[in-house]
Parts: C-alpha cells; structure tokens; sequence
C-alpha cells in the first residue's frame, strides 16, 4: 500500500524549482494586489505558469487557488502551457488588416507548418496574433520576439519565415 | 560659420518602435563615428529622440537649427549627411523629401504637407527631446507649470482653469476633464488616487505609445498636476503590456524625476508628496474601461461593474480616484504654461484644442497628425494624409476603432468635434483614423471589429457575450456568401439591443461599427446576400480561382494546395476542382508564374 500512496500533494515537487519566485516576491512583496506583477515576474522566470508555481504564489499571497487561476485566465498575456524559445507575433490591428494582416498570416502559418496560436512541437517558437503593436504605418507588422518586420507582403512573409525557418536550423 | 565650434549641429534622430525597425540605430551610430573619425565629435550632437508618428519615412532625421529633414536615413545615407555637415555644405539634395520623383526637394521639416497645418500641442516635445535624458526635457520646459501650480496657485484655481480652457478628456467619452477633477476634489476623504490610463488598446491608434515613449515627463507632469489639485499623494500609469519600449522609458522618467525632486516627497518644498508607480497591463482590452482597470491594478479579473458610484466617489480600494489618459494629461502642464484662454481659442466651440488622430491605411502619408478640434475630416485625409495610396480612390474612413464608426467620402466635410461625429455615426474615440478605399470590403471591415471586440468581451454581461457573438455569426454567414435575406434586420435589431442593454462602454459602443456600416453600405451587404458578389473582392469566399492558359505545370499550387483539389500533369495546364476548393487563396499566392486569377 506503501508504495501506492496518494502522492496529488506532492508530485513533481522534486522537479519543480521554486527559488525564482523567492525573488518575485522579494520585489513585488504578497501582498493580494500584487498578484498580476507577480504573475508577471512569475512568468518571466519560467517562460509560462505552470500549476506548481500557481500554487504557491496562491498559498503566498494567502488566496484561493481557484483564484489565481481565475486571473491567469483572464488576461491573453498568462500563458499556462509551456512556449516556443522564440514568439512570432503577427498583427491583426486595423491598418494591418485593410492592408492584407491575413494574406501574411495564411503564408507564415503554410511557411512554417504550424497555425496561429500553437507551438511548434520541438518548442522552438510559437506562432501567435496581436491585437494591435502601435506600428499602424508600418502595416502590415510581424513580430519575431522583439525585432518588428513591416510592411510585408506575401512574398516579403515567406522571405520572412524562410530565413527564420533557416536560423532555426542552425 | 564662426560659431560652429560653440554650437554644435544636432541630429535628431527618431528611436521611436517603428524607426527603431528601420534602423534608426544603426544610423545614429554610424553619425557619431563618421564625426568622431573627423576628429568633430564636439561639432556633431546625435539626439535619439522619441516617435515623430511619420513612421513610413523612418529613420526620421532632422537636423538643426535649420530643421533640415531628411526621411529613411540608412546608415550610408547618414554618413553622407553628417559628411555635408562637416565641410560646411549645403543639405544634400537627393536626400531630401519630395512629394514625388518629379517635384522640387523639400528641404525644411516644418514645410512638408504632412506638418504645415499641424498643430503641436500634445506632441510638442515628441521628436524634439531625448525622452532618456531629463535635462533635455527641462530644456523644453518640463516641470515649469508643475512649479507654478504648487508655489503660486491653489487647486481651486488649477481646476478653475482646466475648467475654463474647456479640455475634453481625449481617451474616447470626452467629460470634461476640469469637472472630473472638481468631482474627486470635492469628494472627502484622505485617501485619494490618480491613474493615467495607457492601456492604448483600440487596433490602429498609436498616440499613447508615441506619448509615453517621447515624451513621458508630459504625462508625469500631468499626473503630478491632477494629484495636487485633487489631493492624491499616490498615483499608478497603467500601461499595456505590448509597449515595452513605453513601459522602460517612463520607468526611466519616473526614476530621474525622483532624483530631481520633481516628484516624490516634499516636491519644490512645499510639502507636497506624490509617488508614481507604473502597472503593467496583462492584455485585456476592456482594462481601458475605467472600473476594469481599476479591478485590474488591484489584482482582480479586469471586469468593469456598473456605475454610479463613480470612481470619483469610489475608485481605487474604493477611494476616490481620477482616471486620465494619457492625451488629456499631456495637455495639462501646456494649458497652465498658456493660459487656459489660448487652449480654449483652439479648436471649437464645444470641443476645445487639438486632438491627436493615428492616420493610417490606404493614405499617401500616414502617420500621428495633431490638429486642432473642428477641421473636417477632408482637411486630414487629403490635406495632411495627401489622399489614398497607388491613385485608388477612397471608399470612406474608420474613426474610433471597434467603438466608432466609418464615415463615406460625401461625409468628408464633417468637423472633427464630439457632436458632430457622433451625429454621423462615428465617434472621436482614442484617434484611429482608419482610410479605407475601393479594395477594402465593408462587411468585411465590419466583421473585422465584431471578431475583435467579440474577443475581448469579458463576459459579465449577457448582451455583450452573447449578442456581440451572434452578431458576429451573421456578418460571418453574409461574408461567406450564406446570408440570408432576414440576415440584415435582424443584425439591426440585435445591434440596438445589444448597445443599449450592455453594462460598459465595450458592449454599448460595440454595434457601432456594423450599425454605421449598415447606415452608409448597405447595399454592399444586400451584394453579399442577394448576388453573392463582394465588389471589393476582398472576401475570400465569394471568388472562384482558376488557373490560366499560362500555367506551366510546374506543380507548385497542387504541392500546396491544403485541400488536393488541384489536378495535372507535369509541365502541363493544372485545373480547380471547384467542389473541393476552400478558397484559401494558397495557389495564388504561390504561383511562380502568376497564372493564377480570382474572380
């Protein structure tokens, strides 16, 4: 029976370092209304939330799990599964639509293999859509991490994509 | 040329994002090394200044005193340029700015059709100062109306003349701004808060972003002056997350302000304190609704709740609190510098100044246009923006984003005032203005902000959730060629219901995109329903492709065809299965030879 105990409370928890969120609550203090920078550090330490993390910053900020997930859930910036290394972010912002956001789309995603909103499956980057970056007379805009690309057309996506696709080889 | 030595050439160079993308960096640099190789560093001063809003013709260059303006200086370009400078010749003429390859080079920044009728208020400083180095904003008169506000005048007065110079708040309802402060003022209490509210999230409006990272000691100022006359010692600047240029540099001002003692504690002696903190934004649109971002900076789900109380009453950790924008903050410290008579002589009767609009599209010269309140619409798109791109001509204009409306070409001559607009259907919102011509579709447009706004509905209330959903599901079904004749009364009437019952301002603003869209083209719905014809050949659905005598089988469309629904043999003429084909459009795009059409 030993060996078959229930182990819900503990499960990962020698694979899960939580010594990254010392330093988030060092600075962002556990105080309830700090829960988004928190979240937001959290992040950034770890690239996404996983539930270990949720669950302590919950126990921490001495709030309810169900809670804290609720947040995460509602703002498009919280992620819960793992992402790529690399995010390319399309802009889908007015001037970018009327001038062709969804041709550049339709191209990277057949470019690349792999469609808006998921990962590529070796974790090297994520393909995503944005409201808006506030690059409007660039339009239309892409986003390989910080680097902007813009006033793309068809062929200047696939250019794109080919030559990332090309570093992600090597 | 006596007094090169003492007083340097400076290059103001734009850092903005999009300049930044161009390679404004490299261009910089490449200034100060050619100087400093001439052994003339001390004759050459590079100023990275923020966003000029012309951000097609990045890098900007502008170099002084005699505002030469050169447009997309590469690096090469740069060392040309700072070369003329060095041995004392005129500007470099093929360098220069003309308005097309046959006309006469422009040679002054300020006499370019984009800026002659342009009015700097707002953006007075943006381009001009290095919004990383505080004593260039002092330079230009940074915290001046701060210290004349604390030392010489009492926050009855300070509101006395917001009140008077007539300022509308610039993030979209256009309240009096002097009255939403006398309101918090008047409210007791100890506590008190002010927030400047950045979270910029309407699709095609930049002004914020541009604000923030050119000149962040404007808002600070602002925020510093609403604090005082309302009696707030503590105050956030909430920002979206997607502007992290934004986010470092008012870090950065906040920072160097604080050293100065232009905020923090005892500021100017006076005993005045006042903290400012910056809050990220998670990306959620409707945290630019006030009771949303309020929810969101005390660490809930930003969803708004119905009000009254108002957030005067009962804002931040239920005190009360004033929310500004950004826009309407970086007026401030103008208004007091001028005199609220002189805003108030700007603009309009009722709606006083200058309004900052993001002009982008299918226009010449897009870019962040300030103008003053009550030019008409025509003025903007045709005087400022040169008209549409590549000789098409225009179809109307998008203003507002997803709360406002678009306006036809025969509406140009509508003033850009509160009332007017919203009396034709749009609204002045953030300042997306949006110019759209005879390729765009219109239903499309429309679906395009539903899809938008249908996203970032938070849920709480029901006829923003659902009604904006179904709404949605009928612009999609006509777009696609499935409308029904019933489709467009009933989108009517679901639009009506749906602004009229929804708790905030995204729901009861949401419908305003179709319902203006139904006011000016409806005939281009009853295309899509009752002939399945999209005139602008936008929607997808609607086409039929086909491949042309011209094709040479070399087999690339069937290899990306997502579908199989292209057939042929090598090297010879491939063919559609029309029954399979999904109209994705994949074949087009990647035929080598062009030999593929829609109709």
């Amino acid at each position: 029976m030993s060996e078959r105990e229930c182990t819900c409370a503990t499960q990962g928890e020698g694979t899960f370092d939580d010594t990254p969120l010392d330093a988030v609550f060092d600075e962002h203090g556990s105080e309830r209304n700090a829960l988004i920078p928190v979240l937001q550090a959290a992040q950034d330490a770890y690239g996404y939330l996983p539930r270990e993390a949720l669950e302590r910053i919950a126990q921490r900020l001495r709030m309810p799990l169900s809670e804290v997930f609720g947040v995460t859930t509602f703002y498009a910036q919280f992620h819960l599964e793992p992402r790529g290394e690399r995010i390319v972010r399309i802009c889908h912002g007015t001037a970018c639509h009327v001038r062709g956001a969804n041709e550049v789309t339709r191209v990277i995603e057949d470019e690349l293999g792999v469609r808006v909103g998921e990962t590529a499956a070796d974790l090297s980057f994520t393909l995503e859509s944005v409201a808006c970056v506030g690059c409007c007379g660039l339009a239309p805009v892409v986003l390989v991490d910080d680097q902007t690309f813009g006033s793309l057309d068809a062929q200047g996506a696939r250019r794109l994509a080919s030559r990332f696709r090309r570093e992600r080889a090597s | 040329m006596s007094t090169r030595a003492d007083t340097p050439t400076v290059v103001r160079i734009c850092t903005g994002s999009g300049c930044v993308m161009n390679g404004s960096l490299a261009a910089a640099e490449r200034i100060e090394a050619t100087a400093a190789a001439a052994g003339a560093s001390d004759r050459v001063r590079v100023v990275r200044t923020g966003c000029h809003g012309l951000c097609e013709l990045g890098p900007i260059t502008v170099i002084s005193p005699a505002n030469v303006f050169y447009p997309k200086v590469s690096a090469p370009k740069a060392q040309r340029i700072v070369e003329a400078i060095l041995a004392d010749k005129p500007p470099v003429e093929d360098l220069l700015f003309r308005e097309s390859d046959t006309e006469e080079p422009i040679t002054h920044y300020g006499d370019i059709p984009f800026n002659r009728i342009q009015k700097r208020i707002v953006l007075r400083n943006c381009g001009v100062i290095d919004p990383e180095n505080i004593d260039d904003a002092l330079e230009h008169g940074a915290y001046q109306a701060l210290r004349h506000v604390i030392t010489d005048m009492t926050p009855d007065g300070v509101i006395a003349a917001l009140q008077e110079s007539g300022l509308r708040g610039r993030g979209g309802a256009g309240f009096s701004t002097g009255m939403k402060w006398r309101l918090t003022r008047d409210v007791p209490g100890d506590v008190k808060y002010v927030i400047c509210n950045a979270d910029e999230g309407d699709p095609g409006a930049f002004m914020d972003r541009s604000v923030a990272e050119g000149d962040p000691h404007a808002i600070l100022e602002g925020l510093a002056i609403a604090a005082h006359a309302i009696g707030a010692r503590e105050g956030f600047v909430y920002v979206r997350a997607e502007y992290p240029l934004a986010v470092k540099r008012l870090g950065i001002a906040i920072e160097q302000a604080e050293q100065r003692g232009y905020l923090g504690e005892d500021i100017f002696g006076s005993g005045f304190d006042f903290r400012v903190r910056v809050r990220q934004g998670a990306g959620a649109f409707v945290c630019g609704e006030e009771t949303a971002l309020i929810a969101s900076i005390e660490g809930k789900r930003g969803m708004p709740r119905p009000r009254p109380p108002f957030p005067s009453v009962e804002g931040l950790w239920h005190k009360p609190t004033c929310i500004n924008n950004v826009e309407t903050l970086a007026n401030v410290s103008w208004i007091i510098n001028n005199g609220a008579e002189a805003y108030r002589t700007l603009g309009s009767d009722k709606s006083a100044g200058t309004k900052v609009f993001a002009l982008t599209g299918k226009v010449r010269h897009g870019g962040l246009v300030e103008v003053p309140m009550g030019m008409t619409v025509r003025e903007l798109v045709d005087d400022v923006g040169g008209g549409c791109q590549n000789g098409i001509p225009c179809k109307a204009v998008q203003i507002g984003g997803p709360s406002g409306g678009c306006l036809p070409t025969e509406l140009f001559d509508t003033p850009i005032e509160y009332e007017a607009l919203v009396e034709a259907g749009a609204i002045v919102g953030s300042g997306g203005m949006v110019v759209v011509d005879e390729t765009t579709c219109m239903v499309d447009l429309a679906r395009y902000f539903l899809t938008f706004t249908q996203n970032e509905s938070c849920g709480k209330c029901v006829p923003c959730r659902i009604g904006t959903k179904r709404m949605l599901e009928i612009v999609t079904r006509i777009c696609e060629g499935k409308g029904e004749p019933e489709d467009i009364d009933r989108l009517e009437a679901l639009a009506h219901d749906v602004k009229a019952t929804s708790l905030c301002g995204l729901g009861q603003t949401a419908p305003n995109p179709v319902l203006t869209t139904l006011r000016y083209f409806r005939h281009e719905f009853e295309e899509h329903i009752f002939e399945s014809h999209c005139r602008a050949g936008a929607c997808t659905q609607l086409m039929t492709f086909r491949i042309l005598e011209t094709c040479k089988g070399c087999g690339v469309c069937k290899k990306h065809c997502p579908v199989s629904a292209i057939t042929g043999a090598l090297k010879e003429t491939h063919v559609i299965d029309q029954q399979r084909c999904v109209k994705c459009g994949m074949c087009e795009s990647h035929c080598p030879f062009e030999a593929i059409e829609h109709a």
